[in-house]
């Protein structure tokens, strides 16, 4: 499905500033992967670059989906592709209403592909169910987008979108921090029904709490920039126990 | 003291107020008076051409309006689908339609409701109905402004509306002013005068048109008054044509608990000014003047708003939202006195404006002149560009760049919009809206990802 080689990118405009320093990851058909790390190793440059932010320069590697390079495509055309990625820090858009917003998302898509835009009718149906099954304040989706969300709703409106939108490839970027167990539970759940042999996560956290509830195929340890582990979903207890100091002594011993 | 300087373009006024003068025999006495006194105020002013020094007019250039000439002639031939076509429309309405100044029986729809007394300003001056000789001109056209002295100059017709003491009406009264479609370029100076009795409450919409695509030049005003405890929700839609010159005034006067709220839609003409002042002269009167302007080429906006808080615990709201493009100019200045005697007073302003060009110029200053001492105000202006981050959001759901950035300016100008309550009107803002932001994205040049 997705495989990234040797991937190098750093922040535009901004010399000497790589971030990501080859990495390297395949992620099969219906695979779930974790992607953990401390913070300010690199996880959230690696899902924005895949998603295509324009904040960031590839500076060597490529990236395939479905054997095609998808580096020169913009953002939306690699939704298109059915990429997806819930922000660890989703952007608040005054006088937008989610409602509005999906509909113009999912229509830009059956666009792209020929299909037939869905009837508003189906679309509210669809939306309806999805607001009740991750458990978001129906009053608040009926506001603007994010607009004075908590954290934990946030989070909860990408899971809604997420849901809604139905991608190939999902990445989701720490959206278990800042939410309660109950949250934690939705956003797994969400997930776990998604799973299917025909749909792949990424799921990057910092702490192993979410993969209590959402098992994963292979887990990497990502230090500056760099994918120093891969293991199983074992891996991920042992992080939890150990923490990431020894990675970080060792990524700094061959720096 | 300067020199003085010979006043700008009167020569080009005088020809037709001097017609007018010779040929109103049958005007009352009062109003030659008043009419004279504007005359010899705008004579002496002349249009207000110097920028420097000036603090009016320091970034509005009005030279065009200057050079261009415009002949005096009220009245021309327009039908009610016209009208329909142009501008908000509900058979509902009470609505008074004024044709290049001139009150018009046969397009107007009037229907009859108690309480309500609407038609043609002309016969409330000839029939010298409620108190129309104190009142009209008493708001604006003494002081020294070209444009109301001007409009004062040529008062003949325009809009008489009268609400009689404890009426409450729910459907909207409209005036649409429109101008003709005639290729000649035309000045027209209607006036309205509005006198809501104590306890009234009233939803009152004022629309500009014009159905030609020349040049057209008017300087309307609108004289409200606010009875003790009335309530007026106004909305003032302004979409004239990209070649004309808009100078419009608003002056209301605001007695005890009164509640005036407005909202404008102003996107229309070449040079355009929405000069509001509202004067909270008894205790517990509140305003809110609030707005959406919308500019693109080489089009100028200006709100000149402006609130006297006279008596104590009065409380004013400004907020102005601006979104431009091309190498469009517009202009906040929004203003608040305190009067001495003014304690408890309340004011707030703000102005957020979204520029889409490197070419597109905002200049906003709020100001505040506070003689009181105990007071809470509050003030602020912003310009910023479309948010690359928010743009990015929307594009990785799926959305491509152009409908993420109408989608981003729309969200913008939502809030607004909701303000425009009456359906017909909602749906008659947001459609422009709708159509306008394609042309403000076609000369946006400043957002975006490559
Ligand atoms: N747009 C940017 N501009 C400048 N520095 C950035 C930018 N994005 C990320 N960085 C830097 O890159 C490093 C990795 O950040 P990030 O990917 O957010 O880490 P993580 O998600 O693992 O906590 C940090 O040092 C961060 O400050
Ligand atoms: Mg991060």
């Amino acid at each position: 499905m997705l495989e990234i080689n040797n991937l190098h990118a750093s922040v535009v405009d901004i010399e000497n500033s790589e971030i990501l320093n080859g990495i390297n990851l395949k992620v099969g058909k219906g695979e779930v992967h974790a992607i953990m790390g401390p913070n300010g190793s690199g996880k959230s440059t690696l899902a924005n670059v895949l998603m295509g932010r324009p904040d960031y320069l590839v500076t060597d590697g490529d990236v395939t989906l479905e054997g095609e390079s998808i580096l020169e495509l913009r953002p939306d055309q690699r939704a298109h592709l059915g990429m997806f990625l819930a922000f660890q820090y989703p952007a608040e858009i005054p006088g937008v209403r989610p409602w509005q917003f999906l509909k113009a998302a999912l229509d830009s898509k059956a666009e792209s592909r020929g299909e037939d835009k869905m009837s508003v009718r189906n679309f509210s149906k669809l939306f309806d169910e999805k607001v009740e099954a991750v458990g978001i304040n129906p009053n608040l989706v009926k506001r603007s987008l994010n607009e004075g969300f908590s954290g934990g709703e946030k989070k909860r409106n990408e899971m809604l979108q997420l849901e809604v939108l139905q991608p190939a490839l999902a990445i989701l970027d720490e959206t278990d921090s800042g939410l309660d167990v109950d949250a934690l539970r939705i956003v797994a759940e969400g997930v776990n029904s998604m799973r299917s042999p025909e749909r792949s996560f990424i799921v990057v956290t910092h702490y192993q709490r979410l993969l209590n509830y959402i098992t994963p195929d292979v887990v990497h340890i990502l230090v500056k920039g760099k994918i120093v582990k891969t293991g199983g979903a074992d891996l991920a207890l042992e992080v939890e126990k150990d923490g990431y100091q020894e990675y970080l002594e060792a990524a700094g011993a061959n720096a | 003291m300067t020199l003085a300087t010979p006043a700008v373009a009167v020569e080009k006024f005088s020809g037709a107020y001097e017609s007018l003068a010779a040929g109103s025999s049958d005007v009352p006495e009062w109003l030659k008076a008043v009419r004279q006194q504007g005359w010899a105020t705008f004579s002496e002013l002349g249009l207000p051409t110097k920028r420097r020094g000036n603090e009016l007019w320091k970034y509005t250039n009005l030279q065009p309006l200057a050079a261009a000439d415009f002949a005096y002639i009220v009245g021309g031939l327009v039908t009610v689908d016209q009208i329909k076509a142009a501008g908000p429309w509900d058979d509902a309405w009470n609505t008074i339609v004024v044709v290049d100044g001139k009150f018009s029986a046969e397009l107007s729809n009037l229907h009859d409701t108690v309480g309500l007394d609407a038609g043609s300003l002309a016969e409330a001056i000839s029939s010298g109905k409620g108190d129309i000789e104190s009142q009209l001109a008493s708001l604006a056209g003494r002081e020294e402004y070209a444009f109301t002295a001007l409009s004062t100059a040529f008062i003949e017709d325009g809009a008489y509306i009268a609400i009689a003491d404890g009426t409450e009406l729910e459907q909207p009264i409209q005036v649409v002013f429109v101008t003709s479609d005639d290729a000649e370029s035309r000045a027209s100076y209607p006036r309205m005068v509005v006198d809501a009795g104590a306890n009234t409450s009233i939803v009152l919409i004022e629309t500009y048109l014009n159905l030609s695509d020349s040049a057209q030049f008017s300087a309307p005003v609108g004289e409200l008054f606010a009875g003790d405890q009335s309530t007026i929700r106004h909305y003032r839609v302004q979409i004239e044509n990209e070649s004309s010159f808009h100078l419009g005034t608003t002056r209301v006067r605001q007695l005890a608990d009164s509640n005036f709220t407005s909202t404008s839609f102003a996107v229309g003409a070449s040079i355009a000014r929405n000069d509001v002042h509202t004067l909270l002269d008894a205790p517990g009167a509140t305003c809110t003047l609030h707005g959406l302007y919308m500019t693109s080429g080489s089009q100028q906006q200006d709100q000149e708003i402006s609130t006297t808080h006279a008596k104590p615990g009065c409380s004013s709201n400004q907020f102005y939202k601006g979104i431009l493009s091309g190498k469009s100019h517009a202009v906040f200045s929004g203003k608040v006195v305190v009067m001495r005697d003014a304690q408890k007073s309340d004011a707030t302003q703000k102005d957020l404006n979204l520029l889409l060009s490197r070419g597109a110029e905002i200049d906003a200053k709020p100001s505040l002149e506070i003689y009181a001492d105990d007071v809470t105000v509050a003030h602020g202006a912003t310009a910023g560009h479309v948010d690359k981050d928010t743009l990015f959001y929307l594009q990785s759901r799926g959305v491509d760049e152009e409908t993420a950035k109408a989608i981003l300016v729309r969200g913008f100008a939502e809030e607004m919009l909701n303000e425009f309550e009456p359906k017909a009107l909602n749906d008659f803002v947001e459609r422009i809206t709708d159509e306008r932001i394609p042309i403000l994205l076609a000369e946006s040049d400043t957002i975006g990802t490559a």
